[in-house]
C-alpha cells in the first residue's frame, strides 16, 4: 500500500535570514533519485513537517529546471513556521509534495507579465519572477507592482532594490502611508495602476495578496481593457492534507489544494469579495 | 409543530397501517404532512415527489425471525466480523454482535429537534409484532467504518545524529458485514465514496475498510419525526449500494439480493419463497413511512440560491442560536473534514501522525498564519450549509445531504436545517 501521507526527508543545506520574520531554506531531498525525480511548477506548494509538531503548505520558490536545490520561503509566525525558522544547516525536516496547480508560465510566453503582490510580500509570486528572470528572453515586459499599507510594512527590500536595478524590469513601488525611508510613490498601489502603460492585449496579469488590494487591482486592470481570464491570482486558506480531503481548504465550491492555489479570475470571481467566506 | 400533536397524529397513521386499513393509513399520512408543513399550505409542493417503492418483486425470498440467527451465524462462518446495532447510553448505536439477541427488539425511537429517547414500540404487545427495525436512527452511521474518528497515518523516528526516520501507517481490517445498513446511510456512503476514492490519490486507508464491507440494508418503516429522506432522494426504501436488502414484516423480513457477495450469504439461508401478500404488505408499509414524513428540503439542488443569499439576515439570526459546538458535523453522515495532529514522545524521540475528525464549527479550521478566516459563528454555519446543501453539487454532482435528520436531532439547541433552509430560499423557492 503507498501511503500518500508520509512525507520524505530533506536536509537544510542552506538558511537565508530575507527579514526579521522571513527566511529561506534550501533543502534537498535525502534520496538523491528522490530529488532528481522531483517535479513542480511555480506556485504549487509543499506540505513542509517539522519534527514532533506538524506539517505546513509552504510555496516553492527556486527553479523547476533546478535538480539540486528546493527553496522554500518562510514566515514564522506560527507554531510550525516559528519552529521551522530555529533550524539551521544540517537540519533535517520532512516534504510532501508538490500539490496544487501553478502559475500559466507557458501561456505567459511572448507576453507581457505584470505581477501585482501586496502586503507583507508574496513567495508565490517570487517564484513567478525568478523564473522569469532566468528566462527572460521568452517573455515580454516584466512589471512588478508592490503595494503596503505602511512604508515600514515592507519586507525583502533588497530584493526589490535588485530587481529595480535590473535594465529590463519595471518595479512600482507604493505605500499607503509613506516615511522617512521611503524613497517612493506614497498613495493607494492601485492608484498607480492606472496609470501604468500596458497593451491589454499583450498582457498577462499574475497576483497575490490581501483581498481588498487584489480586488482593487483586479478592477484597475479590466479598466485597462485586460480581458477577465488574462488575470490569475494565488489563494490562500488553512490546509491539513494537500490532497483536496481535509476540507480546510474551501472557498465556495473550490478545494484550493487541489484546484488552486493559482486560480484564473473567473473560476473565483463569485467567491471573491464576501467577507469571512 | 406540537411535539404531542405530532407525536399522536404519526401514531394514528402507524395503527391504521398495523391494524387496519393500509390505504387509509396513507392518506392519512399524506394529510399529516401537508397540515403539518405549514409552508407547503400556502405554497404548492412543486419540486419534491414521494420516491416510489420500486422492484418489489425482486424481494423474492423471506427469512422467519425464528432463523434470523442464521443471517449472523452464516456471515461469521463467511469470515466477516458482524455489525449490528445495539443500544447504548440510551440510543442506536452499531457494534460487533454475535447473537440477534443483541439488537433491539421491539424498540421504537422518538426523534425531535434536540431530543432523543427509545422506548418499547407500542404495537408490539406480543413477540409476534415485535420488529428488530421499528426505529429510525441513532447517531451513529457508517462514516467511522470507513473513515476512523482518528487514524494513525505514520511514525517518524529522530536518531542520535538529528536524521528522521519514517514509517508508514498500516490499516489494520478484516472483512466486517453491517446489519442493518438505512437508505440514507448507503447513500451517505456512496457520497464519501466519491470523495475518497473518486480522487487523483484514493484515500488508502478509506480503500481498505470499504472494501472490507459487506452491506445488509434494511428499509426504514419507521421513520423519525426529523427524517426527510423522501425529500433528498434516498430513502426509505434502500436501492443501492448494498450487498443485500431487507424489508422487515411481522414475523420475518423480505430479502433481496444485491451482489454476488450477498447472494453467497443468502444461498446458505433457510429462506422460503416470497408472497404477493408480503409484497403488497411491504409496498404499503414503505409508501406509508414515504408519506409520515413532514420536513423537507426546499429543493435538492440549492446551490445558486444559496449563494445568492450570502448576506441574508437570518445568517445572523441562526448564528445567535448556534453554540458553534460541532455535533452535526460529528453526526452527519457525509461530513469529512479532519486535520492532522502530531502525538510526540515524551522524550522527543518518536514521534506519531494522526488525523481525526475536526469540523468547521472550530475557531482552527480556518485558520492561517495568524489569522482566523471564520472568526464568528455566522460564517461557520454558512460555511456548513452553503457547503452541505449548495457547493456538493459543484463538487460531487449532488446535495451532501441524504436526510437522515441527525444534524437536527442532535443539535443541542435544536435548529432544524430544513427550517433554516425554508427561511433563507422564501421567496426564491417555492418549498
Amino acid at each position: 500500500m503507498h501511503n500518500i501521507f508520509v512525507p520524505q526527508q530533506a536536509r537544510i543545506v542552506e538558511r537565508i535570514q530575507e527579514s526579521n520574520t522571513i527566511f529561506t531554506l534550501r533543502l534537498q531531498l535525502e534520496t538523491p533519485e528522490h530529488h532528481q525525480s522531483y517535479n513542480f511548477q511555480p506556485g504549487q506548494f509543499n506540505m513542509v513537517y517539522l519534527y514532533g509538531v506538524g506539517e505546513v503548505p509552504i510555496s516553492i520558490v527556486s527553479d523547476p529546471h533546478d535538480d539540486t536545490i528546493l527553496d522554500h520561503t518562510i514566515r514564522a509566525v506560527g507554531r510550525v513556521t516559528r519552529g521551522l525558522s530555529a533550524l539551521g544547516v544540517g537540519d533535517h525536516v520532512g516534504i510532501r509534495g508538490p500539490f496544487g496547480r501553478g502559475w500559466p508560465l507557458g501561456d505567459a510566453i511572448g507576453k507581457d507579465v505584470l505581477i501585482i503582490t501586496g502586503g507583507l510580500g508574496c513567495a508565490p509570486v517570487v517564484s513567478v519572477i525568478n523564473y522569469i528572470l532566468r528566462r527572460r528572453e521568452q517573455y515580454g515586459r516584466m512589471i512588478i507592482v508592490q503595494g503596503v499599507k505602511h512604508a515600514d510594512d515592507l519586507i525583502w527590500r533588497e530584493r526589490y532594490e535588485q530587481w529595480m536595478a535590473l535594465k529590463d524590469v519595471e518595479v512600482i513601488m507604493a505605500a499607503d502611508v509613506g516615511s522617512k525611508n521611503w524613497p517612493w510613490l506614497v498613495g493607494r498601489v492601485t492608484q498607480f495602476c492606472t496609470r501604468i502603460d500596458i497593451d491589454p492585449e499583450k498582457t498577462i496579469v499574475m497576483m497575490c495578496g490581501p483581498e481588498p488590494m487584489i480586488l482593487a487591482s483586479i478592477d484597475c486592470m479590466l479598466g485597462h481593457g485586460v480581458h477577465e481570464s488574462a488575470v490569475w491570482l494565488s489563494m490562500e486558506r488553512n490546509m491539513q492534507c494537500g490532497l483536496g480531503q481535509c476540507g480546510h481548504c474551501q472557498l465556495g465550491d473550490k478545494f484550493l489544494c487541489k484546484q488552486g492555489p493559482v486560480f484564473n479570475y473567473p473560476e473565483v470571481k463569485h467567491l471573491l469579495g464576501v467577507r469571512h467566506l | 409543530m406540537g411535539h404531542s400533536e405530532y407525536y399522536y397524529l404519526q401514531k394514528f397513521s402507524l395503527f391504521l397501517t398495523r391494524c387496519c386499513c393500509k390505504k387509509l393509513a396513507i392518506l392519512c399520512g399524506n394529510k399529516l404532512r401537508n397540515s403539518l408543513c405549514g409552508v407547503s399550505n400556502q405554497q404548492p409542493v412543486t419540486t419534491i415527489r414521494v420516491n416510489p417503492v420500486v422492484d418489489i418483486r425482486e424481494y423474492t425470498d423471506f427469512l422467519e425471525h425464528n432463523n434470523f440467527q442464521t443471517l449472523i451465524d452464516t456471515l461469521k462462518l463467511a469470515g466477516y466480523r458482524c455489525i449490528g446495532p445495539v443500544i447504548k447510553d440510551g440510543a442506536i448505536a452499531y457494534e460487533e454482535i454475535d447473537s440477534v439477541s443483541q439488537i433491539p427488539f421491539g424498540i421504537t425511537d422518538s426523534q425531535q429537534p434536540g431530543r432523543y429517547s427509545l422506548q418499547p414500540s407500542q404495537f408490539a404487545e406480543s413477540d409476534k409484532d415485535k420488529r428488530y427495525f421499528s426505529w429510525a436512527n441513532g447517531p451513529q452511521n457508517l462514516k467511522p467504518l470507513v473513515f476512523s474518528p482518528r487514524e494513525k497515518l505514520w511514525s517518524v523516528r529522530r536518531t542520535a545524529d538529528g536524521t528522521l526516520a519514517f514509517e508508514a501507517a498500516k490499516p489494520e481490517s478484516q472483512p466486517a458485514a453491517v446489519l442493518g445498513v438505512r437508505a440514507c446511510d448507503a447513500a451517505a456512503l456512496a457520497l464519501l465514496d466519491k470523495h475518497y476514492l473518486n480522487a487523483e490519490h484514493p484515500d488508502p486507508f478509506y480503500q481498505v475498510y470499504r472494501n472490507n464491507l459487506l452491506l445488509i440494508g434494511v428499509n426504514c418503516t419507521n421513520p423519525a419525526a426529523t427524517c426527510f429522506c423522501v425529500s433528498t432522494g434516498d430513502g426509505p426504501q434502500v436501492k443501492r449500494g448494498v450487498d443485500i436488502v431487507l424489508s422487515e414484516l411481522d414475523g420475518g423480513f423480505l430479502i433481496k439480493v444485491e451482489t454476488e457477495a450477498g447472494r453467497s450469504i443468502v444461498d446458505q439461508l433457510p429462506i422460503q419463497e416470497a408472497s404477493s401478500a408480503q409484497w403488497d404488505e411491504t409496498t404499503m408499509e414503505l409508501e406509508h413511512a414515504a408519506s409520515i414524513q413532514t420536513r423537507k428540503v426546499p429543493l435538492r439542488n440549492l446551490q445558486p440560491y444559496l449563494m445568492a443569499k450570502l448576506e441574508h439576515p437570518r445568517w445572523s439570526d441562526v448564528a445567535a442560536r448556534c453554540l458553534s459546538c460541532g455535533n452535526c458535523t460529528m453526526v452527519c453522515p457525509t461530513c469529512f473534514c479532519h486535520n492532522q495532529v502530531e502525538e510526540v514522545a515524551l522524550d522527543a524521540s518518536k514521534s506519531d501522525h494522526y488525523r481525526q475528525w475536526d469540523s468547521c464549527f472550530t475557531q482552527g479550521h480556518s485558520y492561517i498564519h495568524g489569522i482566523t478566516i471564520r472568526e464568528d459563528v455566522l460564517p461557520r454555519y454558512r460555511q456548513w450549509l452553503t457547503h452541505k446543501f449548495g457547493n456538493w453539487h459543484e463538487q460531487y454532482g449532488r446535495s451532501g445531504c441524504v436526510g437522515c435528520g441527525r444534524c437536527i436531532t442532535w443539535c443541542p439547541v435544536g435548529i432544524d436545517v430544513t427550517e433554516e433552509l425554508r427561511a433563507l430560499t422564501a421567496g426564491v423557492v417555492r418549498a
